[in-house]
């Protein structure tokens, strides 16, 4: 978190379809340095879909997503953390190598902040302990360790909070926060307050199937 | 009328295409199936060392026309639904995979009927055959494969890719199978096609090759329109759903 | 680069510590190929007529048998996601999970093979050509598995339904694989062309196959 970011995502009229249904249309948004996206609405309104979508993990139904770095041409995946329902922790494998492996493979480089990393959310202790052993909120922990463990200025995060505890989930609160301060964005969708440091909400609703055309 | 493929690439415009041509080529199909078929077993005459068992060769060359052309119909069709992402593409090429395996599978059966006589078995490790063989089991590999996936959108992109995949491995089959065969037997005895065909075989050979086509053309387009109807109906039954969840 | 080798040894060192595939993998092996000589006759002449042949089908089955794991695992878990996020290609991806399958499965089984020769009285002087030609020809093997692995990725019975995706497309492996080994114990010829013919299929796919799979692993994200 010590470097700052500059970052800016722009969403022009997007789209989303899920199984031969539109799930919302017309979508735009922009974000730049420091602000924070708050992503509402009920089941099935495309929450998850639109992460995913932003983080190039599913196609666009229309419109376009455009994620501008540094200057340089990066990929927009590659300036994202995607954080989801699956943590993506195997479980032959240690706290700490987990993360290790995730840090070499996005970045390319060991990075020499995994411990500071595991210590953000208390697994220090537990770092040479295979993960097999974690619960579901440690697990859940460790997958968002990442994105202390490889700085990147877009976070994407899916319900963050599932299987937190209190104290956790304030401690998220609070990262987030610090990474809208240093100039990265965050897009989270959650049904738990996570604090402040939100500067825009979006309320995603269903869209009345009768309106659709038949494709 | 004016005709044009991009009248055609609506659904729409298609299934009323389908609706005027299904008729008159259902009609052609019958008058070119009779004609052939009454010269391949009256006219044609009969081979001075096969026999009769010459004339299973109007059932089987032509099949195996249409079986292979079906493949690359289907392969052709895999582009369109990757590159153009053409939801016409998709529903052409998974509905000409079960005509293609039946053509496949009449070729095998034809030719395994007319392999009796002439080599005294059914089944011989023949180099046509066996690449033929293994065509038939990439076609019910991309069957199962659109059976096993419900979603249509990636079904139709997984088995264009598969079919792809074969497309580039069949001519290395072909060459393998060749290969492998003329290591370990000589040249079969007797070949499907090329210049020992007297003329007057042709003329019942290419009419029944009409008439195949016909018929494969014909299968294919009730295949489509069923294809696009029961799609339709998918919708449907999803908006239904949507509504009752909505109310 | 780097991300790519951290990929690799990651899958290597899980392959390891899960251990359970590899030893199921061998043991497939062993048990097919002991099992043959009851259906087929102790003889050894005949035996050794059909081992090439009997070695080769066996490996193509035992490796087949771990194939729907290749991508399965971190697409469970979420794993696959967060690759498509990093530096890599999504093609480079699926090369090095399809590599990692190839040392992990085919490369015991082709150490395993000799062994298994032996049993089928397979001449000990060609051992060094039968391993060989295994080494080379199996990357064909799990490239294109790995097509298969990610166009039923995620899909009910993955594994029967890869194995019929897959075994046709290994047609033109088996009959080079077989062509020189046998051509080397029984002849006629030299096994050297097959053997070649073979290198070209391993390497033809290991360029092909990544990018077939990551189109397919493209439309499982949808």
């Amino acid at each position: 978190m010590s470097t700052p970011f500059s970052v800016t995502l722009e969403a022009h009229g997007i789209a989303c379809d899920r199984g031969g249904r539109r799930l919302f249309e017309g979508l735009s948004f922009s974000l730049g340095p420091g602000d924070g996206l708050l992503v509402q609405g009920p089941n099935g309104t495309g929450k998850t879909s639109l992460m995913r979508q932003i983080a190039s993990l599913l196609p666009l139904a229309a419109g376009e997503i455009s994620v501008a770095g540094a200057g340089d041409d990066t990929p927009p995946a590659e300036l994202c953390h995607y954080v989801g329902h699956l943590n993506g922790v195997k479980a032959s494998l240690t706290v700490r190598e987990n993360l290790t492996f995730w840090t070499a493979y996005l970045q390319g480089s060991p990075g020499d902040s995994i411990d500071a990393a595991l210590g953000v959310f208390g697994l220090t202790q537990i770092a040479d302990i295979p993960a097999a052993f974690l619960s579901a909120g440690q697990k859940r922990k460790l997958a968002l360790s990442r994105l202390f463990a490889c700085p990147r200025p877009v976070w994407l995060l899916d319900e963050p909070s599932v299987s937190l505890d209190v104290a956790s989930v304030k401690t998220l609160g609070n990262a987030i926060e610090a990474h809208s301060q240093a100039g990265g964005i965050a897009i989270v969708s959650t049904h738990v307050p996570l604090g402040g440091g939100f500067t825009h909400t979006l309320d995603l609703h269903r869209l009345d199937p009768t309106e659709e055309q038949t494709p | 009328m004016t005709f044009s493929l991009n009248n055609l690439a609506n659904p729409s415009r298609f299934l009323s295409f389908a609706g005027t041509v299904i008729p008159w080529l259902a009609a052609l199909t019958v008058i070119l199936l009779v004609i052939g078929l009454y010269q391949a077993f009256f006219v044609a005459p009969v081979d001075y060392q096969q026999g009769e068992t010459v004339r299973i060769m109007y059932i089987h060359v032509p099949a195996a026309w249409v079986g292979m052309g079906c493949y690359a119909l289907i392969a052709i069709a895999a582009l369109g639904t990757l590159i153009w992402r053409h939801p016409l593409a998709d529903v052409a090429a998974k509905t000409a995979a079960p005509i293609g395996a039946a053509f496949t599978l009449v070729i095998l059966v034809t030719g395994s009927l007319w392999g009796k006589p002439m080599w005294g078995t059914y089944w011989v490790w023949d180099a046509r055959l066996t690449s033929l063989l293994v065509l038939f089991l990439l076609y019910l590999g991309l069957i199962a494969l659109w059976q096993s996936i419900d979603d249509p959108g990636r079904a139709g992109r997984a088995a264009a890719i598969l079919a792809l995949v074969g497309a580039i491995n069949l001519p290395i089959i072909k060459f393998s199978v060749d290969w492998w065969n003329t290591l370990h037997q000589p040249a079969s005895v007797f070949r499907t096609d090329g210049p020992t065909i007297d003329p007057s075989l042709l003329t019942p050979l290419f009419v029944m090759g009409g008439a195949f086509l016909a018929l494969f053309v014909l299968l294919h387009l009730i295949a489509m329109r069923a294809e696009i109807l029961r799609r339709r109906v998918r919708v449907l039954q999803q908006t239904q759903v949507a509504q009752a969840a909505l109310s | 680069m780097k991300a790519a080798l951290a990929l690799l040894r990651r899958d290597i060192e899980l392959a390891f510590r899960e251990g359970g595939a590899i030893g199921v993998a061998l043991g497939f092996y062993l048990v097919v190929v002991a099992i043959a000589p009851f259906g087929l006759g102790p003889d050894l002449n005949l035996l050794a007529r059909v081992a090439p042949g009997l070695l080769w089908i066996a490996l193509l089955l035992a490796a087949l048998l771990s194939a729907d794991r290749i991508f399965h695992n971190d697409h469970e878990d979420g794993s696959l996601d967060i690759l498509t996020m990093g530096p890599l290609p999504l093609a480079v991806v699926a090369a090095s999970k399809s590599l990692a399958h190839w040392v992990t499965t085919c490369v015991p089984l082709a150490l395993l093979a000799p062994v298994l020769g032996l049993l089928l009285n397979f001449p000990i002087d060609t051992i060094p050509l039968l391993v060989l030609a295994m080494l080379v020809g199996t990357p064909a093997v799990s490239f294109i598995a790995g097509i298969g692995a990610s166009l039923t990725l995620g899909l009910r019975r993955s594994g029967l339904l890869l194995a019929l995706l897959v075994l046709p497309l290994y047609v033109p492996v088996l009959i080079f694989g077989v062509s020189t080994i046998s051509a080397a114990v029984t002849g006629p010829g030299s096994p050297w062309p097959p053997f070649l013919m073979l290198c070209a299929i391993s390497l033809a796919s290991m360029v092909l196959a990544p990018l077939a799979s990551a189109a397919a692993l493209r439309t499982s994200f949808r």
